[in-house]
């Protein structure tokens, strides 16, 4: 019968240094591990979306405007081109969502597994940066089939449309990161899921000056794309693809902006990681 | 370093108003297997957890391996093996895929890891399940993966919190069968466990604990010696006849402990004490004369059960 050896009072095997070096990586590529696992299902997912919003708004409801609207076009351009930055970036932003906010909850709550990777030489903040590197992973996947269908579509008219990609996985990363950070101080996720998709994902999508400029909604209205990752980085990836008129000044707001959510939302969920697995 | 792989003076731990682990002392050498008896609720998943150096302590030092957890928690990690109470192992990933990220975690090179799968499989008897999903093993089978997990990275200390809650009497026989084996080849284990027989079988040396404190210390026999007698009679008269007889059996011996469905009397001779109760005119519906356990030992040192 055979017993593993335990090499009593050989600490040469194990580098320290290297999981406080690299241990962030080690939990990614455990998360990508568990996602290939679902990659059939991420693959119709990231093909579906696109098809059917390409489909439905773009030609059906895109072709009603285009006629309409005439040469002048919205905001100067065909409505796919418009509409193309804010599709993508919503795109990343539910991947992000995913591979956050279910694995957390996961770790702490339903499978555990995040106290049996602290009971390793891993850190909290190395396991909430881990996860989060491996959203952004699926985010980049994700954003990049849908690019590959909206261009099969025709949608992407502009030679600078793939500035788009970056600008749409940035919008991933930030709400990605602050919704990591409210699924680590979940103990309780009853109404949860129900609050999320209701009230907080479906407004943003369509308020975030997504299908139609921001202005073109009440003032009242307008503070959800304020606050909205989706409209900051819509915005930019408008700038960016075809040449939205932003002033500088607006610009630097929404670059500003991501950067707070994304920074913030990455400290706050490696402090709240540590906080809960050390109690 | 000290001679001591573990050490603990004061050690406390409170959650809020209530203190979970109330100024323990212990100390656990090498090579040594050293168990935490005492009911749910007696603090020791909380002691394993600090021992872990992933719970910080609220008062008291603590040294793992010559290191302070609060300073040095991942260097100390990086020694440990940790069999937690719940599984908690990866339920998308196979058998083997959980050995090898757990492995990586610890830095361990991608080669190394690989082999040592095979030697844990084989360890865990999970050889035939190595691509099987770990939602589809039993929970023995899952319990030894965990196991196997903690011992990839050939850990100093191999810590188990509560091995065989939950299994069935064949899958704890397993379980026990490979613990003695690791045991038996000198690694360091921390146990805790609330069935006396598991701590008999399994360890050198336990404390005992209830309510956060340590209420005895010593090897199974010592403790058995030290607080009970050679030999207990259980005697029953039947749930409504039990507590009159009561009085009349306590006169007899040493001790009695009166319990719902049966009377505990503590003794040195067993048969010899059950014949005076025959001679004295009471005749018990049953009776069972056995050597005494750890049981017994923390029924004294607490009036309760450990299984309530």
């Amino acid at each position: 019968m055979s017993i593993p050896t335990v090499r009593q009072g050989s600490l040469q095997l194990i580098d320290a240094a290297k999981t406080r070096s690299r241990g962030a990586l080690y939990v990614a590529e455990a998360r990508i591990r568990t996602m290939v696992k679902w990659l059939g299902i991420i693959f119709a997912i990231a093909i579906a979306n696109p098809v059917l919003y390409l489909i439905s708004v773009g030609i059906g409801l895109g072709g009603l405007i285009d006629k309409s609207v005439g040469p002048a076009g919205v905001d100067g351009v065909k409505y796919l081109t418009f509409l193309a930055p804010a599709l993508l970036a919503q795109a990343a932003i539910q991947g992000t969502m995913d591979e956050t906010v279910f694995p957390t909850i996961e770790g702490f709550k339903w499978n555990r597994t995040f106290y049996s990777m602290n009971s390793t030489p891993l850190s909290g903040a190395q396991i909430s940066i881990g996860v989060f590197l491996a959203a952004l992973f699926r985010a980049f996947y994700t954003v990049l089939l849908y690019f590959g269908v909206m261009w099969a579509f025709g949608a992407l008219e502009s030679p600078r449309a793939w500035l788009a990609i970056p600008t749409s996985i940035f919008a991933g990363a930030s709400f990605g990161a602050l919704m990591q950070s409210v699924a680590a101080k979940l103990e309780d996720e009853n109404y949860f899921f129900v609050v999320l998709g209701r009230f907080i994902m479906m407004p943003l999508f369509l308020f975030s000056g997504t299908f139609f400029p921001l202005t073109s909604m009440p003032f009242f209205l307008q503070w959800i794309g304020w606050i909205s990752p989706l409209w900051h980085a819509t915005e930019l990836g408008r700038y960016l693809t075809y040449g939205h008129a932003i002033s500088p000044t607006l610009m630097w707001v929404h670059f500003a902006v991501l950067v707070t959510m994304l920074v913030s939302g990455l400290i706050l969920s490696a402090r709240l990681f540590t906080k809960r697995l050390a109690k | 370093m000290s001679e001591y792989l573990i050490s603990a003076r004061g050690l406390t731990k409170k959650f809020g108003d209530f203190t979970a682990v109330n100024g323990i002392d212990f100390d656990v050498s090498k090579g040594e297997s050293f168990g935490l008896l005492g009911p749910n609720g007696a603090g020791k998943s909380t002691v394993m957890r600090m021992i872990g150096a992933t719970s910080q302590r609220n008062a008291g030092d603590l040294t793992i391996l010559g290191k302070d957890p609060e300073l040095n928690g991942p260097q100390i990690r990086a020694h440990l093996g940790v069999v937690p109470q719940q599984d908690s192992l990866d339920m998308h990933l196979s058998v083997s895929e959980n050995l090898y990220i757990y492995g990586r975690y610890f830095g361990l090179p991608r080669k190394f890891v690989k082999g040592k799968i095979e030697e844990l499989l084989t360890f865990a008897q999970l050889e035939e399940k190595r691509d099987a999903k770990v939602e589809a093993l039993s929970g023995g089978m899952k319990r030894r993966l965990t196991i196997a997990r903690a011992l990839v990275s050939e850990p100093e200390i191999l810590m188990l919190d509560e091995p065989t809650t939950g299994l069935d009497p064949q899958a704890r026989h397993i379980l026990w069968d490979r613990l003695f084996r690791l045991k038996e080849q000198g690694v360091t284990l921390v146990i805790t466990t609330h069935f006396m027989d598991e701590a008999e079988q399994l360890c050198d040396r336990l404390i005992v604990m209830d309510k956060g404190s340590i209420m005895a210390e010593g090897s199974p026999a010592s403790l058995i010696k030290d607080y009970s007698t050679k030999e207990v009679l259980e005697v029953r008269f039947g749930s409504d006849r039990n507590q009159e007889v009561a009085d009349k059996l306590r006169a007899m011996c040493e001790r009695i402990e009166e319990l719902p469905d049966r009377v505990l009397m503590y003794t040195e001779d067993g048969e010899a004490l059950l014949e005076k109760i025959y001679a004295s005119g009471l005749h018990p519906k049953t009776s069972l004369v056995r050597r005494s356990s750890l049981e017994d030992v923390f029924l004294r040192l607490t009036g309760r059960t450990l299984i309530e």
